[in-house]
């Protein structure tokens, strides 16, 4: 593990020296280069902003209300049967929205259960094989200017369906 | 170390036409009814001022995430610069190639929007969070363009934009991205730790297992698709 971490720890200066490395042997103007490309990022971001005030505010509210909670208890008995423990569905929830958000609530199953407990091994599979899928589907159609997304949801859902199946199955071998 | 997800951030620097909020947008319907089913069950629960303060507090926090993501959006787009000028972009493309072939069989072989998908799917794969979001929104971006070079009508310039489609290529590329393709989640390994567990790491095979079979599964479904309607 400490090998990992020191992989992760060194693979970001290592692309970035390759890059201004490789764009200098090859004669580019690296930093004009560089500093057009800059300027466009920060356009990016001026860009994205609605859209993320728009996607935070409208999952804080629904998490404050407490109805993710409600939502948890409700169904919590029946996903229970399934293998998948009550707190981890507002989890999936907050996970199709936000990844941050989804961390607390990670954090929250880590400090009850233990990460090592069946919850937290279901925990760790889960966030490791889904991305926020509402999230990446506006901010990415934002870009292109797309609002009718077709099949996009339907096959991403079944994606992420089949991600959470796999982390029931695999935690269950494990603990 | 804690590498933010490649899906935490966003945008596009390159406006073509306006954009049109109206139609029947799926996110239109979504977020107006989060909204509303959470001050309505607040109502009823005695959660309103809970509600009050998140909604304040998620409108600020979308602002400081909106701070440091510009600067980290600005350092990758600018060596993303580097690396297309120098060619650096067109020898990852070529070396996952026959897999872009595969999933994009119709994107023309010397169209830009190669190179970004396959930026973005090696950043996403190697798990560097921030550098795979700029090079997924030029993908975006450039396989709006092809739409327009290809002479969809809803993708022409100067035109009043209302309900484009997505094209066959922008959702599969969705959905690949969204099937998650991170092989190492170093950040839940890094969680982990934290919370005190004996093995950390012990989830990686399983997690590698699981992101396999959630993207295969994702691939699946887009050739079903793809083949369903090949022509848009």
């Amino acid at each position: 593990m400490n090998v990992l971490i020191h992989i992760s720890d060194i693979i970001i200066p290592a692309v970035i020296f390759y890059i201004v490395g490789y764009g200098l042997v090859s004669k580019v103007k690296v930093y004009e280069t560089f500093l057009k490309g800059a300027r466009e990022g920060l356009k990016v971001v001026v860009d994205i902003m609605p859209t993320l005030i728009g996607l935070m505010v409208a999952v804080g509210v629904l998490r404050a209300s407490g109805f993710l909670d409600f939502l948890g208890s409700l169904l919590g008995p029946l996903t229970e049967k399934i293998g998948l423990p009550g707190p981890l569905f507002p989890l999936l929830v907050v996970k199709l929205f936000s990844s941050s958000a989804a961390t607390g609530l990670v954090l929250d199953i880590f400090k009850t259960a233990g990460p090592d407990s069946y919850a937290g091994m279901v925990t760790s599979i889960l966030m490791s094989c889904t991305e926020t899928l509402f999230y990446t589907m506006s901010v990415y159609y934002m870009a292109a200017k797309v609002t009718k997304t077709r099949y996009t949801l339907t096959g991403a859902l079944w994606a992420t369906l089949a991600g959470t199946i796999m982390s029931v199955v695999l935690a269950r071998g494990m603990v | 170390m804690q590498v933010p997800p490649c899906s935490e951030i966003g945008g596009t620097g390159i406006n073509i036409g306006k954009i049109s909020y109206g139609g029947s947008s799926m996110l239109n319907y979504l977020w107006a009814g989060m909204i509303l089913l959470g001050v309505l069950y607040a109502a009823f629960t005695g959660n309103m001022s809970e509600v009050t303060n998140a909604a304040l507090d998620s409108a600020g926090e979308a602002i400081s995430l909106c701070i440091t993501m510009a600067g980290v959006m600005a350092l990758w787009m600018g060596l993303m610069e580097i690396g297309q000028k120098c060619g650096i972009m067109e020898r990852l493309t070529k070396a996952i190639g026959p897999f872009l072939n595969f999933m994009f069989p119709r994107i023309p072989k010397k169209h830009p929007a190669r190179e970004y998908i396959a930026t973005n799917i090696i950043a996403n794969v190697l798990g560097l969070g921030w550098a795979c979001t700029p090079a997924g929104l030029k993908a975006m971006e450039e396989l709006a363009n092809l739409e327009r070079e290809r002479g969809n009508p809803q993708y022409l310039e100067n035109t009043e934009v209302r309900g484009r489609s997505a094209s066959n290529e922008m959702c599969i590329f969705l959905i690949l991205n969204i099937s998650s393709l991170q092989l190492i989640p170093v950040n839940m390994i890094a969680y982990r730790s934290q919370y005190g567990s004996v093995n950390p790491a012990v989830i990686v095979a399983p997690a590698i297992v699981a992101t396999l079979v959630s993207t295969v599964a994702a691939i699946g479904f887009c050739k079903v698709m793809d083949r369903k309607r090949a022509v848009l």
